[in-house]
């Protein structure tokens, strides 16, 4: 049976990877992803979960252990954050690469130097282009559930990728929240066994990692980026029957208050509870909020689709390209909407933890409506920064 | 020729039908008459395209890269590295 519990999200993550039946996990501590592994530790130590545990020496290694045990064919998971995701980077091509559906939870966290535990979403952005499905999410039962939708993406025959799910490090990881605990046996039930067209096994010798010359390499690329649109589809369907299933789904999108939005805040990850809670506050009509949850596949279709009526779009988002002077999901929208008379703005925010309050938002909000106006505005602001100290 | 997901290979043995003695820039040339029969460059080729036939070494060039540790480690040097010209 379900049932309903109060826990860290940290702690919902790993009911999720339980309920998984994962086989093999690997991982190195890093804050503040640690409670997730930690609590799985338990739970096999326990004996509520039959995995292999293996303790590795880096983040680098964690990632190349599941790719090794993920070519068996064995469901496989870990997690990280920020300089473990980074030291990762070159192993994530593999995965992605060999095409192996592994699950990883980033728990976001900024980037060094100047070092910097806290909350923001540049370590995850940065490995946009790595073949990695991600999946931003917005709460600990959010999270929970899009462990395991992941693993049914991930899995999927049409798609074969590895899926990185995002959840704000701290924010999410370490607020306490009531969260269900689906049923063992539906998650069974959602999630058939892991079949692979390849496995390394003695009795069918195969070859996974060969070379791949200039005559073959850009083919393998393109069955990539072929896997990943199908990925779009596999996950807006995983979603539904995943709500058929559980009683709850997310979208690949998630429209808030949109059907008479004229200004539009776009986000992902959980800063849309805030600007859920501002646009309340506000009572207005004409604000909506748009979150994306998929940022890789990009959900183009589903954002033009749901902007169709915007007329200025303000990117609330916590990462920036440094020398774009933008954030990278901005980048993306105005590619996504090129050639729409949609304005697109800008809102660097949260950046190493900085909190992101109402007030943030609603300027966000009034810049846009001056840019409504037809008044000239900054095309990128960065909210709550101490002027007077750069 | 669809390529394998992943470029997994998929049939054991299959990098025999991919020649790489294209590779080479000198090629080895055995003198037989002062070859002594000893092995060592059937030994150290580390492609393992050198064969023993009726008494005589052969090199398989469909495979040699001709990096030339065959022609180093003769003893009495019965082998030579001569630029390949096509």
């Amino acid at each position: 049976m379900p049932h309903r519990d109060v826990m860290h999200g940290s702690r919902a993550v790993a009911e999720a990877v339980r309920l998984c039946d994962v086989k093999v996990v690997a991982a190195y501590p890093i804050t503040p992803q640690t409670h997730i592994v930690e609590d799985i530790a338990e739970m096999v130590a326990n004996g509520e979960l039959d995995a292999e545990y293996i303790m590795v020496e880096s983040e680098h290694s964690a990632m190349s252990a599941c790719i090794g045990a993920s070519a068996t064919g064995a469901r496989s998971f870990t997690a990280t954050a920020s300089q473990g995701l980074a030291l990762m980077h070159e192993v994530l091509w593999i995965a992605s690469g060999l095409r192996l559906p592994i699950v990883m939870v980033n728990a976001n966290r900024a980037l060094s130097a100047p070092i910097n535990i806290w909350n923001d979403q540049s370590d995850s952005i940065a490995e946009r282009d790595s073949g990695w499905i991600q999946i931003y999410v917005e709460t600990a039962q959010e999270a929970l559930d899009s462990v395991i939708q992941a693993y049914r993406i991930a899995e999927d025959a049409e798609v074969l990728l590895p899926a990185m799910v995002c959840m704000d490090g701290f924010v999410l990881t370490h607020t306490v929240e009531p969260v269900e605990v689906p049923d063992r046996e539906q998650v069974r039930e959602y999630l058939p066994e892991l079949r692979m067209p390849h496995t390394l096994d003695p009795e069918n010798p195969v070859t996974m990692g060969s070379l791949g010359d200039p005559n073959y390499y850009m083919e393998c690329r393109k069955q990539q980026e072929l896997a990943m649109e199908r990925a779009l589809e596999v996950a807006r369907r995983a979603d539904e029957e995943f709500r058929r299933v559980f009683g709850r789904g997310y979208g690949v999108v998630e429209e808030y208050n949109m059907e008479d939005a004229e200004v539009v805040l776009v986000t992902m990850g959980s800063v849309a509870g805030t600007i859920k809670d501002t646009i309340d506050m506000l009572g207005d009509e004409s604000v909506g909020l748009l979150r994306l949850r998929l940022f890789r596949p990009f959900p183009k279709e589903a954002v033009r689709r749901a902007l169709a009526n915007a007329k200025v779009v303000n990117v609330i988002e916590k990462d920036v390209s440094i020398g774009m002077g933008e954030g990278a999901l901005m980048t993306e929208l105005k590619s996504v909407l090129y050639g729409s008379d949609i304005k697109v703005l800008g809102t660097v925010a949260g950046l190493g933890g900085r909190d992101i309050t109402t007030e943030h938002i609603r300027q966000a909000v009034e810049r846009a409506q001056r840019a409504l106006r037809g008044e000239r505005v900054d095309e990128v602001a960065w909210a709550g920064l101490k002027e007077e100290a750069v | 020729m669809k390529v394998n997901i992943a470029a997994c290979i998929t049939e054991p043995g299959s990098s025999e039908r991919n020649k790489t003695g294209g590779w080479r820039v000198f090629k080895p040339v055995v003198h037989q008459e002062r070859c002594i029969d000893c092995g060592s460059c059937w030994i150290f080729c580390p492609e393992a395209c050198i064969s023993r036939k009726e008494g005589r070494y052969e090199v398989d060039l469909d495979f040699c890269k001709g990096c030339g540790i065959c022609a180093n480690e003769c003893p009495t040097e019965a082998i030579e590295m001569v630029l390949e010209e096509k």
